[in-house]
């Protein structure tokens, strides 16, 4: 034993003092002789299975038998990309002004969506919850609902609760809309209070449908006086106003670009849905509840607009239905306007609907973009993708790989359905980039696994939780979608239109550079690339 | 740059508030709620009497919510399959039934585990049975015999299964515990079924308990260590190795001369689950969510056990020699020698970094032992809590609490979030400590800010080298320059944030 490894401190932290203090935390730490040996010690004591053992299943869990069994499991889900509809109808009630998102039914469901969408958006979530126990289970959760309303408006002066459901609420067969009916009854809610509520069973949809059926409830309530032959805008201008519906959208800066981009068209826009600067508020030492969202009149007004234009499709099925058959207006339904074609789509769509020009700034903002584009082209060119996400976020990405002479291998849309099968394969044979690629809907990331451990790729782009895939396959992950919780300040950007093209051009060379940085020879680190 | 004592909160000489002054402040924070809610709140609520009787010190706990109010608590299923069943590596925990809760618990708490994922380490996974709607019309039981063939199929080094039962489980009528017997004969592998659903209880609490009766009725026992047993050996209970935590525990107790046989349940195992009995000594460090299991330990293989506390020199050292107590000179004097190792690493660590957090002011909101159990270590650094509560402590937690604390100290149980924001506006301490769902609300105030359940991404917090890094991030946190810029030099005229930060500049 030499002398350095004789006492168990010595090459620890322990005798690193002094004006040497180095603080060794996990990152390091761990990593010293003294816990190497521990860590070895320990294994011995958890009847674990041999290296040898190990490194039999690893090699064959990475191979093509595996992949077989592995996609032919019918029951067990093992890390999907999709997340349960009250999370989704949360993030549409944080979309307007002054309004608590409440949740029926049993609190814990409520403390994982806050803490969810914090993680991804580095944000406070305001949400509360029906506090639903086991009598309530027994007795059903009437009473409890009447006094959460009741709670929730004297701590938290909202103007309008919007009340979504958890499994239990559900299960039990809770009828909410009777219930705010007794809570207005009782006096816990005044007559007449925005209370708009929507079922969210979580064994049915995902994510998106929570997200639709709220931002539904809400703009039906809010404009259940509109009827398609009497539309006025009360709000009209000189300038034509039109809706933009964001949908689930995990980035903040979408609304913000969106409106500027519009705004350079001379168009107005109302947003439904909002929640960019409720997600997105800034530090000044005082802590506002509400600090955005669409004001409650504007919803109000919304049916007064020249169309409406989403910006996603899957998450706003039923909204858009409301639309154009209950307001009776024009839903502009493009692609979502993520790369230059898509951005070139819709706003050419908005301007045959408000009869506006596209002014030569915006000609000239795509033409940079366009500019950057050509200047990384060889570095994306060629390269195998694979994607996975939220289908309007991926079906918007692939159109843009495809532009960028990318080839997207891989696709997984957890929640994807067969509409989003038939967009996403007509999309990828439409262009040579995509003719081989394969779409898994309903599959998850241990399933992804598989395929890029089989079928390798160049490149993930996906939420973090891909992160643990992109180690094994040895490839470098972009991180993009929901959630992404270990990159900071990402959603904070636009990632539509010609600004978001740009950042996600960014965002993918860059990554690719890097990697190729990490990996070149000692000759081949070029200075200039 | 500002100085610290510009922050009135820490200003010199000012007096300490009195157990009236804190009563008035209680009250005026609860004005807000409905005539029940504040009855109900006003119970759980208090200042701090470390004299009186255990009756009166401690406030209501382990209570239902109020429904409405913003409560940063959980559910059982966050107790059990987040904390107590989550940790354990080599076995698949299945988030039985619809997708929700298994995906929001999937990978935030940061229990380390050695293995190699998906192989022989499964923490950091989500398995699910992602029930639809025809599961709850017809129950679940069919795909959950399904999916415990599927498991063991593809994850042949899995050593058991635990089904963590969400809401719906219990609401349908499913017999789980039925299908967990049939499908572990027919597998040859451990399925243990959990009746952790979320309405059970009032927070994660029950889970905890249901948690550490499952591991008890189906694992416990069954098993011998894989090595020959000492006089030596005990269990490290109650540590999630959250960041590395017990291993740097573990690195103490074995410099004391003890062997760590069983790990519960941070990197633990099964085998660990199924052989703590041989231990001679259970170690306690989590009371809230393992006091159970020790004490079936204690009743019926007479082993005894002890709580200890290694956040901090102090607490270290006393639980240290504590301990020691249980063995015999040989084990004593290893203690002591570790100690005189440990102890001028804790004076560098103190000399570097209490100069700059002496006398700054803390409040914490935390899960069921942290709020307790990190009130040495910031004393070890010269800063004081001034306000302490729990999501869901129990009235024994509280008592002990209480003795931890000076006159008049704020205690509140299950504040909503309403509560712990005014208190906080009130109180201006000069760093918080709670949870993610509080983190940036406290950001937003200009309140310097730790996540004290994850550590911030951070750790160890536990142990020797866990002190060092626990006062380094206070540190990072409260004397970050970044704290000073939230007013434009237009707006000087403008109230400053609700607490400025210290400004002294970081050197981390
Ligand atoms: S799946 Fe159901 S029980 Fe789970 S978090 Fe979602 S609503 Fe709550
Ligand atoms: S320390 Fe607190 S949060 Fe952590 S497991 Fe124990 S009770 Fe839970």
């Amino acid at each position: 034993m030499s002398e350095a490894t004789a006492g168990r401190a010595d090459s620890g932290n322990l005798d690193l003092r002094g004006d040497a203090l180095r603080v060794l935390d996990h990152n390091e730490l761990f990593g010293l002789q003294e816990y190497v040996q521990q860590h070895a010690a320990k294994r011995e004591l958890e009847a674990a299975p041999s290296d040898e053992e190990v490194e039999a299943t690893l090699a064959w869990s990475r191979g093509w038998e595996y992949r077989e069994l592995n996609f032919a499991r019918e029951a067990v889900v093992v890390n999907p990309l999709k997340a349960c509809q009250p999370l989704g109808a949360v993030l549409a009630a944080l979309g307007f002004a002054g309004t608590l998102p409440y949740v029926h039914g049993s609190q814990g469901c409520v403390a994982y969506f806050r803490s969810h969408l914090s993680r991804h958006f580095k944000e406070p979530v305001p949400a509360v919850s029906s506090s639903m126990t086991e009598d309530a289970a027994v007795f059903g959760g009437q009473a409890n609902l009447i006094e959460g309303v009741e709670n929730a408006r004297a701590l938290y002066h909202p103007d309008m609760i919007a009340i979504s459901t958890t499994c239990m609420a559900e299960v039990i067969g809770d009828d909410v809309g009777m219930f705010v009916g007794s809570a207005e009854q009782a006096g816990a809610l005044p007559v007449g209070f925005l209370a708009p509520y929507a079922n969210t069973p979580s064994f049915v949809g995902s994510h998106l449908t929570g997200y639709d059926s709220m931002l539904y409830a809400i703009l039906s309530l809010l404009t259940k006086d509109a009827s398609p032959d009497a539309v006025v805008d009360p709000a009209a201008g000189s300038r034509p106003r039109i809706n933009v519906l964001p949908g689930f959208d995990p980035y903040v800066g979408n609304v913000r670009e969106i409106s500027r981009l519009l705004d350079q068209l001379g168009v107005d826009v109302t947003v439904l849905g909002d929640h960019s600067d409720t997600l997105d508020s800034p530090a000044d030492g005082d802590y506002k509840l509400y600090p955005g969202g669409t004001p409650l009149a504007a919803v109000t007004a919304a049916p007064g607009a020249v169309a409406s234009l989403p910006l996603q499709a899957f998450s706003t099925r039923r909204s858009r239905q409301l639309i154009r058959d209950t307001w009776g207006q024009p839903v502009l339904d493009v692609a979502p306007p993520i790369g230059i074609r898509n951005t070139d789509a819709m706003l050419m769509a908005v301007a045959e609907a408000t009869g506006t020009e596209i002014p030569v700034e915006v000609t000239a903002e795509r033409g940079r973009v366009i500019d950057a584009i050509t200047d990384s082209h060889p570095y994306v060119h060629g390269k195998r993708v694979a994607v996975a996400g939220d289908p309007d976020l991926v079906l918007g990405l692939l159109s843009f790989l495809l532009e960028l002479g990318a080839e997207p291998t891989h696709i997984l849309c957890t929640p994807g359905d067969a509409d989003f099968e038939a967009a996403a394969y007509e999309l990828l044979h439409a262009s040579p980039y995509g003719a081989h690629a394969t779409i898994w809907t309903g599959k998850d990331a241990w399933h992804l696994r598989s395929l890029v451990l089989t079928e390798p790729v160049d490149l993930i782009i996906g939420p973090s939780y891909l992160k643990g895939i992109a180690r094994e396959a040895d490839v470098p992950l972009v991180r993009f979608g929901f959630p992404v919780f270990d990159r900071h300040h990402l959603h904070r950007y636009p990632i539509i239109g010609y600004a978001g093209a740009l950042n996600l051009l960014t965002w993918i060379v860059n990554t690719i550079l890097d990697e190729l940085d990490r990996k070149a020879p000692d000759y081949g680190l070029d200075i200039v690339r | 740059m500002t100085i610290s004592n510009e922050n009135p909160a820490v200003a010199a000489g000012a007096p300490p508030p009195t157990k009236g002054d804190v009563q008035e402040l209680i009250d005026g924070v609860l004005a807000a709620y409905p005539a029940k809610a504040r009855k109900l709140r006003s119970k759980h609520v208090k200042p701090n009497d470390p004299s009186g009787t255990d009756e009166q010190c401690a406030v209501k706990a382990n209570i239902k919510s109020r429904p409405g109010v913003m409560t940063p608590r959980g559910c059982a299923y966050a107790g059990s399959k987040g904390v107590v069943w989550g940790p354990v590596k080599d076995m698949v925990h299945l988030s039985h039934g619809p997708i929700g809760c298994g995906q929001y618990s999937w990978g935030g708490r940061r229990n380390y585990a050695t293995g190699t994922p998906g192989i022989d380490n499964f923490v950091n996974f989500q398995f699910t049975s992602d029930f639809q709607e025809k599961d709850i019309v017809f129950g679940g039981n069919k795909k959950l015999a399904k999916i415990t063939e599927e498991i063991a199929g593809l994850f042949p080094l899995a050593r058991g299964i635990s089904v963590q039962s969400e809401c719906p489980v219990g609401l349908i009528g499913d017999d789980i515990e039925a299908v967990a017997k049939e499908q572990g004969e027919a597998l040859d592998l451990p399925i243990v079924p959990v009746r952790c659903e979320g309405f059970r209880g009032v927070s994660q609490s029950l889970g905890h308990h249901i948690a550490n009766d499952a591991i008890r009725d189906f694992l416990l026992g069954t098993k011998e260590p894989e090595v020959e047993t000492g006089p030596y050996d005990v269990a490290l209970m109650g540590d999630y190795n959250i960041g590395g935590d017990a291993w740097a525990s573990r690195r103490i107790l074995e410099d004391m001369g003890l062997r760590v046989i069983a790990q519960w349940s941070g990197d633990g195992t099964m085998q660990e689950l199924a052989s703590a009995h041989r231990a001679k000594l259970s170690l306690l460090h989590c009371y809230r969510s393992m006091n159970y299991i020790c004490t079936t330990l204690e009743q019926e293989y007479g082993i005894p056990w002890e709580e200890y506390n290694f956040f901090g020199p102090t607490k270290i050292i006393e639980s240290m020699r504590r301990i020691a107590e249980y063995f015999d000179d040989s084990i004593r004097e290893k203690t002591e020698a570790a100690i005189a190792r440990y102890e001028p690493y804790f004076a560098d660590v103190q000399a570097r970094y209490g100069p700059r957090l002496a006398g700054k002011k803390v409040m914490l909101l935390i899960g069921g032992l942290r709020p307790r159990h990190t009130i040495g270590a910031y004393e070890d650094l010269g800063m004081q809590v001034i306000g302490t509560g729990f999501e869901f402590a129990h009235k024994e937690d509280y008592v002990k609490t209480s003795k931890e604390l000076g006159e008049a100290v704020l205690i509140y149980d299950d504040p909503s979030s309403y509560e712990l924001e005014e208190f906080t506006r009130a109180l201006k301490p000069d760093l918080v400590g709670a949870g993610v769902k509080e983190k940036y609300v406290y950001h937003k105030m200009g309140v310097p800010f730790r996540q004290m359940h994850s550590w911030d991404y951070s750790g160890p917090y536990h142990g020797v080298e866990g002190f060092a890094v626990f006062a380094r991030d206070m540190d990072t946190t409260i004397s970050s320059p970044s704290w000073d810029l939230f007013t434009a030099p237009w707006q000087a005229s403008q109230p400053a944030p609700a607490v400025a930060g210290a400004g002294v500049g970081s050197d981390v």
